[in-house]
């Protein structure tokens, strides 16, 4: 396949790769705790970037996906005594189907509508889950500490996890590449272009988009296990986090929507960000302010709106044939 | 018969775009559409490729009803259009989007065919040298053409195209005429709208006229051309047609 020598998709797994193994190298659990947020990040913001930057559709709430996964995982090796693979497995198949369900009936709307029915999504799932006592209901579950003995302790685990998330960033990225290579893709981003010429000319776009949510949900759905097995503990409130839906909107729109690299460099620049914010201790009239990295977010997507839209990487793409070669 | 319309009538709210059309087209002609603006032809034309669903009527392409279909279904089935307004993929390259054409249409090709599909039809139209330029940065000329390369790309039975020649200059029109010629060469059956006579009155093997959404004649041009409502609905001059005709000739 000439598709596997493309400089594209080796520069976006190299740059995956080499971040993934920088802990390994320095053996610093706090790196590798940075790293896992970015990894983590990779993960979702490409897989967003399925929906968002190839089709064109703006999810707000996609991050449902994430939490729907992470509490079918969790159930699972909390409740069912399952192992983490099969537990993370099943996770990304339950947050495949609930994108499969929802495609079909809220695919048909189009722009702002859409938007604000994906928001709606999360908040209802946030709200039925708090309902489920199976689940825990508003408290949620805590893992029982001596599950993590039979991934080697706790200090191995965060390895583990560590390895499954990189492992999932470099799929994610991979899946990204070729979708956007493939006819698949070509009929995505022709429903982003222009949906109504895309079906004159014959693309099947509410399948071609039903599969698309689909393909944007699964990993989600796999990192939101890892994700929550590392926590210990899971409840509506972490699970459903609206703005994290944001950020990783941010995250695309900053690296570049549609392009296989933009998520990645988007999600590790803004974490990058997101750590120094956080460990700031800004003050204003004395008040200390919370979460100052929404409002930086908030800006930020303003400003990538107005000035650049394609994003960082869609910004050098346009700049130079030879960077329109190397870089996807 | 290629296509078989049959009483159709579009209705939108309490304006009735489209009323009772009925036509055939045999296989390899170009039929022109014409009328003044507003007649209802481009409605016709989103009737015929399933944008629109009719109100009453029937449609039979190749021997199979396609009205109530999806348009992508009537797409695949060999059906391609140009828009009157174009409407290019703007983010893709000018090849991107005529692969497209050839992917999705009737062949479902895969995307190797559909590159080489791509690159013959571009060098047929002319945009071969634009190949890996955005759609955005095309002029109007251009983004006709390639409204053109796309819907050929999808190899249909029967295109439509709806006005490819307005906005363009003199030397532009007769050349896309040329290409038009070229395309039914190939087999292809079409139907036209289109506002300059002398190009649908030399083009077109049968002329249909609009007029408030009614089928008020049917003929070659130069029947058309003489019949007197038509004359008081569009034409205006009984001695126009004649004239255009003409016009061509030399």
């Amino acid at each position: 396949m000439k598709l596997w020598r493309n400089p594209g998709l080796w520069i976006a797994l190299a740059i995956v790769l080499i971040i993934a193994v920088i802990p390994v190298i320095t053996g610093s659990a706090s790196t590798r705790e940075t790293l896992f947020n970015v990894l983590l990040s990779i993960g979702l913001a490409s897989s967003l970037n399925i929906l968002l930057g190839y089709t064109g559709y703006v999810s707000f709430g996609h991050i449902v996906f994430f939490g729907l996964g992470g509490y079918a995982g969790f159930y699972l090796i909390d409740e069912a005594g399952w192992n983490l693979l099969p537990a993370a497995l099943v996770g990304g198949l339950t947050s495949g189907l609930l994108a499969l369900l929802l495609g079909m009936a809220i695919l048909r709307l189009r722009g702002a509508y859409f938007a604000l029915a994906t928001i709606g999504i999360n908040e209802a799932m946030k709200a039925l889950v708090i309902n489920l006592k199976f689940l825990g209901g508003p408290t949620g579950m805590e893992l029982n500490f001596q599950t993590y003995r039979q991934y080697g302790g706790a200090g191995q685990m965060l390895w583990i996890v560590y390895a499954g998330v990189a492992v999932i960033a470099l799929l994610v990225v991979m899946l990204s590449f070729f979708v956007k290579k493939s006819k698949f893709g070509l009929g995505l981003m022709a429903i982003r272009e222009d949906e109504d010429a895309a079906e004159v000319m014959g693309v099947t776009a509410p399948r071609a988009k039903t599969y698309a949510y689909v393909l944007s949900a699964i990993f989600p759905g796999i990192l939101g296990v890892l994700f929550f097995f590392k926590q210990g503990v899971i409840e509506p409130g972490s699970a459903f986090r609206l703005h994290m839906s944001i950020e990783l909107l941010v995250m695309v729109m900053l690296g570049g929507a549609g392009t296989v690299l933009g998520p990645i460099l988007g999600a590790g620049v803004y974490q990058i960000l997101r750590g120094s914010l956080l460990t700031s201790n800004l003050h204003l009239g004395g008040l200390r302010i919370r979460d100052v990295q929404l409002a930086v977010a908030g800006m930020l997507l303003l400003l990538i709106i107005l000035f650049i839209p394609t994003g960082a990487v869609g910004w050098l793409r346009s700049r130079s044939s030879f960077l329109r070669r190397v870089l996807e | 018969m290629i296509l078989e319309v049959k009483g159709v009538t579009k209705i939108f709210g309490g304006l009735t775009a489209v009323s009772d059309v009925s036509f055939n087209l045999s296989e390899g002609q170009i039929m022109g559409l014409i009328g003044p603006n507003g007649a209802g032809k481009t409605t016709l034309f989103n009737c015929i490729n399933s944008v629109f669903p009719v109100t009453k009527g029937n449609i039979t392409f190749r021997g199979q009803t396609i009205n109530g279909l999806p348009t992508y279904r009537v797409a695949r089935l060999g059906l391609a259009r140009t828009h009157q307004i174009v409407r290019p993929l703007n983010e893709l390259t000018v090849r991107e989007n005529v692969m497209a054409g050839a992917c999705f249409g009737r062949h479902n090709h895969h995307l190797a065919d559909a590159a080489r599909i791509a690159d013959e039809v571009l060098a047929f139209v002319g945009l071969a040298p634009r190949a890996a330029m955005l759609a955005s940065s095309l002029n109007v000329a251009q983004k006709k053409r390639l409204e053109l390369a796309r819907a050929l790309a999808a190899q249909p039975y029967l295109l439509l195209l709806d006005e490819v020649l307005a906005g363009l200059n003199p030397t532009e029109v007769s050349s896309m005429v040329e290409t038009i010629r070229q395309i039914r060469a190939q087999g292809i059956t079409i139907i036209m709208i289109e506002h300059i006579m002398h190009a649908i009155m030399n083009l077109s093997d049968r002329v249909l006229v609009l007029n408030y959404g009614e089928l008020i004649a049917e003929g070659t041009p130069q029947e058309v051309s003489q019949n007197e409502s038509v004359i008081q609905a569009y034409l205006g001059d009984p001695d126009l047609a004649e004239r255009l005709l003409e016009m061509e000739r030399e």
